[in-house]
């Protein structure tokens, strides 16, 4: 017994270090909100423990100019001074006190008569303030607020990166949509011209499909959408190269219709049965055969673009996955990361190949996803 | 082995190797079956209606009713017309909204809604606790079925349908083909039709003898009183809302292709339930006819061609009868496991701290959790009639998902830890009253009536809890409530950024 009691004491730490432990839980508590941006409602959530952390009277978060939030004492009457405190602290920077005379009070037994403003910063924008208020205006409490306040302006850094990283993925649907590459548009409207004197009926028809698919492909709105809409697009695209290489592509595919209203990220089966048909049919003059299926298994769909083609080096495979540009399967890695993006990172692509063995890319998808709806 | 059980067992035998062998092959089968521009082919309503029908007619409606009718007569018409009317609730309020939502189980309408992976816990151990709860009188059902065609033990029946059903599901087949379990449905329909209109010419060649009956029972409520009311009460709102809340109902919503497909299969369900449940009573009162007293009230579906036709005819239709029962007891029990096994594997085998598994393994072993528990159950747990214990898990997801899902799709101001207290203590008192029933406690009369049928008061009382604890903490109402409502409450053809 005696043995186990300094183990007991020592085991949640000494008083400093439980001291620190609480702190950092508070700061745990805050940061989602914060994570989200500086709103509103982002405030609402996050001041609480903001007012924890620094542990005074009442704490205020602004923007430029208005009140986000307030927690604690004097909201009624106070709340409306932190506006003028915050274009003040913006027009001059740095972190300021408040003396008792700016903050006039018409209640004896408030608690509130200094203050403490520090600016938010997002790389090197001040884009609001932090501000606490208390019976005194301490050098401590100014360092206090100085520090948490850098600390949120750390948070909302994140938030920033966040949604630049959110812009970064549109932005390469944005680029994949212009990528359907010069070279289709050339070789099918090529084909098509072929038709027009011998079967003008289905130069027409060709014309049309080539009209849906564009329109599809360049289509404005939307990180999401069906396996329906997707195959549909896909199909086209296949009558298309059907319609250049006739005889020498072989398509067949197979799809269970339970899993058609799946929601999947835009485009993401194009490029697939792109580099299927480019690899299925290049070096070989008896075309190529691709087998494009889509199979139920309870929670998951799965989805596999075979082709019987030259193949490829299962290393150069793996470059491209990891983002290296390997100029020879485009998309590949950008549909990997968008579906790593959306669903996480079990359910990246899985690439079967090697040179001369075909390959095989097979995708997985859940059914339902939270925040993932087309 | 007499020869009286030989057209029972080549019933049982028939379908079991017919099931597996779909099963093996189906996959492969369902997979050749379509070919170029199939894209555009989504599942059809009436043929997911079918499916529907085929995996939620139970072992319950097949056999079940046709017993509680024989014994207790017209009040027991109420099982009948709450397993189907339970679909007229799910059309007016839920269909629509909970496809829009894009949930395929009902975590995932939870985790959609609330934004909680608490509540999507919670909602994954209701679903196994409720799953179970289905699974275990299939089970019996089985093992009834065998005792009555073959004279077997009634443990056998609960462990061969377990193996069946564990081969077919590990083995990949029966998942979700809807074709397959469409075809079910019409297997079971015509098992049960043919017969009951072969006796029912029959009853008529024989001048259509009147039931020697009372009044207690060719009338509802004659004698039951105040309890009886209560009873009859609580089971109309145990079965009205309790279909909603049945995990293997649920995931077939989402081969719709949207909210209006998801109202047209569900009337369309309606439709063929209603045909489906006017057979039953027929075999309860032909068999009010000719026998007031069987063994076993379960097995008068079995027992009563023989009963009334000895000679081949009786056996061929004793062997109809029983190949409609196998089938109903296996696409309900595949149906349910794949179910349960894809919630147990996704949201407690796969969390397992250490063991990560693959997602077959998990996958595998969460079936044969599923399958196992239920299995051990049904041998264990007294003999209660098929058609209570399964009355009994709608009471429990009456009580628990039933609030969930009407307050999620119709009042916006649902939070998780009202949700949360919703869900316990509707499931604290179904479950408990579910506990008490099946270990046989029956003292009091009034008290047993509220344990028996405890809807009337457990779902009240789970309604009651989530709206005051959302009341309580209106802080917590999620952010994307106002947007997800849009989008559950607009219909397709609406133009609208939906993001």
């Amino acid at each position: 017994m005696a043995l186990r009691r300094p183990w007991r004491r020592t085991h949640l730490g000494s008083e400093a270090d439980r001291a620190t432990f609480r702190t950092l839980h508070t700061a745990s508590l805050a940061s989602p909100a914060l994570r989200e941006g500086l709103t509103v409602e982002s405030a609402e959530r996050s001041i609480r423990h903001l007012r924890t952390l620094l542990g005074t009277p009442a704490v205020a978060l602004t923007d430029g100019d208005r009140l986000l939030a307030w927690d604690g004492a004097g909201s009624g009457h106070h709340a409306a001074q932190t506006a003028e405190l915050a274009t003040a602290t913006l027009e001059r920077g740095g972190t300021r006190l408040v003396d008792p005379d700016d903050l006039t009070c018409a209640q004896p037994d408030c608690p509130i008569r200094a203050g403490v403003v520090s600016p938010l910063v997002i790389e090197e924008r001040l884009v609001g303030t932090l501000q606490v208020f208390g019976p005194y205006a301490t050098a401590s409490l100014a360092r206090a607020a100085d520090e948490v306040a850098h600390w949120v302006s750390g948070q909302l850094e994140l938030a920033e990166l966040d949604a630049s990283r959110r812009r970064l993925m549109e932005a390469e649907v944005r680029a994949l949509r212009a990528q359907i590459s010069p070279h289709f548009i050339y070789n099918s409207l090529g084909a098509i011209a072929s038709f027009v004197r011998t079967d003008p009926e289905r130069a027409r028809d060709l014309l049309l499909e080539f009209a849906d698919f564009t329109r599809y492909s360049f289509r404005k709105h939307g990180e999401f959408t069906t396996l329906s809409e997707e195959l549909r697009s896909v199909e086209r695209y296949l009558l298309l190269e059907q319609a250049r290489f006739g005889d020498r592509l072989r398509v067949r595919l197979s799809v269970a219709p339970e899993v058609l209203p799946t929601t999947v990220p835009f485009l993401c089966l194009q490029p697939l049965v792109e580099n299927a048909v480019r690899h299925g049919l290049s070096g070989t003059q008896q075309g190529g055969r691709i087998r494009i299926s889509a199979a139920d298994l309870g929670q998951e769909c799965v989805i596999e673009v075979e082709d019987d083609g030259i193949g490829e080096d299962p290393e150069k495979v793996r470059r491209a996955l990891a983002g290296d540009d390997a100029s020879d399967s485009i998309g590949l890695g950008n549909v990997d990361s968008r579906l790593r993006n959306a669903f996480g990172d079990d359910f990246g692509l899985v690439v079967e190949t090697a040179p001369g063995a075909g390959t095989k890319v097979t995708v997985r998808i859940p059914k339902f996803a939270s925040g993932v709806h087309a | 082995m007499s020869l009286d059980a030989a057209p029972g067992i080549i019933a049982v035998t028939l379908v079991t190797v017919a099931t597996v062998a779909i099963g093996t092959w189906g996959l492969r089968f369902s997979r050749t079956t379509s070919d170029f521009f199939v894209a555009s082919r989504t599942v059809h309503p009436r043929l997911n209606a079918s499916a529907i029908g085929g995996e939620y007619l139970s072992a319950a409606s097949f056999l079940g009713i046709a017993g509680l009718v024989l014994t207790f007569g017209a009040e027991m018409l109420w099982y009948p017309i709450g397993w189907t009317a339970g679909y007229l609730v799910l059309l007016v309020l839920v269909a629509a909204p909970l496809r829009r939502s894009g949930a395929y189980t009902l975590p995932d309408f939870a985790e959609a809604r609330l934004g909680s992976r608490a509540i999507r816990l919670l909602c994954s151990l209701l679903v196994v606790a409720i799953g179970w709860l289905y699974l275990m009188p299939q089970f019996q059902g089985a093992g009834i079925t065998l005792h009555a065609v073959a004279g077997a033990p009634t443990w056998t029946g609960p462990l061969i349908v377990g193996a069946v059903v564990l081969v077919n599901v590990m083995s990949g087949g029966m998942r979700s083909i809807t074709f397959v379990q469409a075809f079910q449905y019409w297997l079971k329909l015509t098992a049960l039709l043919l017969p009951a209109a072969v006796l029912l010419i029959v009853w008529a060649g024989e001048g259509r003898p009147r039931p020697d009956v009372d009044a207690a029972w060719s009338l509802p409520l004659a004698d039951g009183g105040g309890i009886g009311l209560y009873t009859t009460y609580s089971l109309i709102l145990a079965t009205f809302l309790g279909t909603m809340g049945l995990p293997h109902v649920v995931v077939r919503f989402y081969t719709n292709p949207d909210g209006r497909a998801a109202r047209q299969t569900t009337l369309t369900v309606l439709a063929l339930l209603g045909v489906f449940y006017l057979i039953p009573p027929v075999y309860g009162a032909l068999g009010r006819v000719h026998t007031a007293e069987l063994a076993s009230a379960d097995a008068l579906v079995l027992e009563l061609p023989r009963l009334m036709l000895p000679g081949p005819l009786g056996d061929v239709l004793t062997g109809l009868v029983v190949a409609g029962a196998f089938a109903a007891f296996l696409s309900t029990s595949s149906g349910l496991t794949i179910a349960l096994a894809g919630v147990l594997s996704q949201d407690l085998v796969a969390k397992l701290p250490q063991h990560r598994l693959s997602g077959v393994a998990a996958f595998r072993l969460a079936s044969v959790v599923a399958v196992a528990i239920p299995c051990i159950a049904a041998v264990a747990v007294p003999h209660v009639s098929i058609a209570r214990a399964v009355g009994l898990a709608f009471a429990v997801a009456a009580s628990t998902f039933c609030p969930l899902l009407l307050l999620g799709i119709w009042w916006r101001r649902l939070t998780d830890v009202g949700a949360a207290a919703g869900l316990m203590i509707g499931f604290v008192g179904s479950g408990g009253a579910v506990v008490w029933t099946l270990s046989g406690g029956s003292e009091p009369p009034l008290l047993d009536a509220l344990l028996a049928q405890p809807a009337a008061w457990s779902v009240p009382l789970a309604f009651a809890a989530m709206v005051l604890g959302s009341l309580c903490t209106p802080r917590r109402v999620p952010a994307h409530t106002s947007r997800l409502l849009v989008r559950l409450h607009t219909p397709e053809s609406v133009p609208l950024d939906r993001g």
